[in-house]
């Protein structure tokens, strides 16, 4: 009986557990419950994940009213896949957020807090699950008001303006978005995606069809901070709070670059873009420019936090480097990167919380010679940077493999020339930072500092250990990817 | 010639949202942004509106001799985007009143100073 329902309790359970945390109001009582639902929403996740990947797609329409003149949620491979990455995280942050929370935020509004941070997840898990494209932008403003918010709990008054500015860009996204769902609408009379996806080939010549789908990437790549789009994601992750920084990172892009992939690949899938707008071009330029850029600027930043956010912005980069090579590896390498990001960016974001809940800053004078006073967390640093560069053993190298192979299968080495390089840059921001905390001397700041409590260092561990565990035996996520990437490109699968 | 009185309602739209973006982009005040982005917000309202309408058509009631009607489906996503935009305007506008207890101006450039100082 629950097992038919679980698409909607994916929803359902942390929309409506939010309110309630603005009745408990008890800081520690609210932590609790919050942890206890983002504890519940992975095992039905994984649950959706194993019955789609045995029997395929899972269509539960809300209210009993058919598609397409009700909404439906219809979970596939791809979309599993990302309910389990954000799920995952949910309930990896929730645990550690706690010490992160009593120090970053006055406890008078630490139940906000919680509330926010349920919603979100809410709205992140809605656009992954849904298969209406105006529910989709229902969900996806709930999770950017709720992330809005979250960023501007920041402790420095530039979390302010940093949300502020999120907020401008975020909604200019989102009203493109919906502009464009609005003309594909005025086209063909239908909201639902796979609707859609049938409806749109016949006019895929129109202008209007056309003009629907410069709104949706345009919008999406606010979204997603796809370069050039991406100046508001470093304000943003680096004055956000340390739990905030660690769930947007790992989850809030990739649930965008995921819409991304749902709008060319299945709407506009059947399409052939390339002879309409070469959108796939497009992204090719732009997501190498990004990999540039991000990777670049990422290795003059004082400021760590920073510095990973610009890393960040690079890594992007891959995955829609990935997607645009139109490919069942290129595609598969992009969705698998996903996976992989969220793990090591998560568990980097999160080594950075320990420090700044010890030392009170992340910038390199900070971290000089942390390597000896908290060796746990500066390993896991360590560790995700490497997974970063993309050494092999780390999940990193395995999106990179996939993403080279990708490029040589399409006769474009110098793509892959061009990956290889930015792994390069990833070398030095990375060794500047294991280089201020294992070869200086500790700083005056540092000097009281001990190992982080074991509620953030659990967390880490676990992200970090993940990117290695998949790293070493990537089978499982690769499988996912390659079934996820077929079923999208039409190979059947 | 059908073409032109036709057309003429997405022309306004499209003038509307144009200028809706650019003063989000050109005002340095945080409050006449917010304003921006209300007028760029309302002229997708009014697109929708615009695709619902039937030529003769009277509005969506079920009634005795009422046979042609505007479709009400984008009346209704539309209220969901109001509600949407009525949201984020009250959330930007509570950044605006904490930015401005924090710094003291509202100002684009006056902030950005302020930021490199510190």
């Amino acid at each position: 009986m629950i097992a038919q329902h679980l698409p909607i309790l994916q929803i359902v359970l942390p929309l409506m557990a939010a309110p309630v945390c603005m009745v408990i109001r008890h800081p520690q009582v609210v932590w609790i419950w919050a942890t206890l639902i983002t504890f519940l929403c992975l095992p039905i996740s994984i649950a959706l994940l194993v019955q789609v990947m045995a029997e395929g797609v899972i269509v539960y329409e809300l209210g009993g009213w058919a598609a397409p003149w009700g909404i439906e949620y219809r979970i596939d491979k791809l979309n599993a896949f990302v309910l389990v990455i954000v799920t995952a995280i949910g309930a990896v942050v929730m645990p550690y957020a706690r010490r992160t929370v009593d120090t970053e935020i006055p406890v008078s509004r630490v139940y906000l807090f919680y509330t926010m941070l349920l919603l979100c997840e809410a709205g992140l898990l809605g656009i992954t699950i849904t298969g209406d494209a105006f529910n989709l932008f229902v969900f996806l403003e709930v999770s950017s008001l709720s992330s809005y918010v979250l960023i501007s709990f920041g402790k420095d008054r530039r979390a302010l303006t940093a949300a502020y500015r999120y907020l401008i860009m975020g909604t200019i996204g989102a009203t493109f978005y919906i502009v464009g769902v609005g003309l594909m609408y005025n086209a063909t009379g239908s909201l639902n995606i796979y609707d859609l996806s049938k409806l749109i080939p016949e006019l895929g010549g129109s202008r209007t069809i056309q003009a629907a789908l410069a709104f949706l990437t345009v919008g999406l790549g606010l979204k997603l901070a796809l370069f050039p789009m991406h100046m508001w994601l470093p304000n943003a992750y680096t004055y956000a709070p340390s739990a905030v920084t660690v769930f947007l990172a790992a989850t809030a892009t990739k649930v965008a670059v995921y819409a991304l992939i749902r709008v060319t690949y299945t709407i506009f899938g059947t399409v052939d873009i390339l002879e309409i707008v070469p959108v796939q071009d497009m992204f090719m330029v732009m997501a190498v420019i990004a990999m540039f850029v991000g990777s670049l600027v990422a290795t003059y930043q004082v400021n760590v936090k920073r510095m990973l956010a610009y890393s960040s912005v690079a890594q992007i980069g891959y995955m829609m480097l990935g997607l645009s090579f139109d490919t069942v590896t290129g595609v598969a390498a992009g969705i698998v990167h996903l996976f992989n990001h969220a793990a090591m960016k998560g568990g980097l974001f999160m080594a950075l919380g320990a420090v700044a809940y010890r030392v009170g800053g992340v910038r390199l004078e900070h971290m000089a010679g942390l390597g000896k006073k908290m060796p746990w967390t500066m390993a896991s640093l360590v560790a995700g940077g490497l997974g970063l560069i993309g050494v092999p053993l780390t999940v990193g190298f395995v999106s990179k493999w996939y993403l080279i192979q990708a490029a040589l299968e399409k006769g474009w080495w110098m793509i892959a020339v061009l990956i290889v390089i930015c792994s390069l840059l990833a070398v030095v921001y990375v060794w500047r930072v294991v280089e201020v905390i294992y070869f200086r001397p500790v700083s005056e700041i540092a000097q009281e500092a001990k190992e982080a409590p074991l509620s953030m260092l659990i967390p880490t561990w676990v992200l970090i250990g993940a990117s290695i565990y998949f790293g070493i035996d990537a089978t499982t996520t690769l499988d996912v990817a390659f079934a996820a990437a077929r079923t999208l490109l039409g190979d059947g699968g | 010639m059908e073409q032109f009185p036709g057309l003429i309602p997405y022309w306004v739209i499209m003038v509307l949202m144009m200028m809706g973006l650019y003063i989000v982009i050109a005002h340095g005040n945080l409050i006449k942004k917010i304003v921006g982005l209300n007028v760029f917000q309302v002229s997708v309202f009014l697109l929708y509106i615009t695709m619902a309408k039937v030529e003769g058509g009277t509005a969506p009631i079920l009634a005795e001799g009422i046979k042609l009607y505007s479709n009400p489906l984008p009346h209704v996503l539309i209220l969901t985007a109001i509600v949407v935009g009525v949201a984020t305007t009250a959330l930007g506008l509570a950044l605006v009143v904490r930015i401005h207890n924090a710094y003291g101006t509202i100002e684009d450039e006056e902030i950005d100073k302020l930021e490199d100082q510190t």
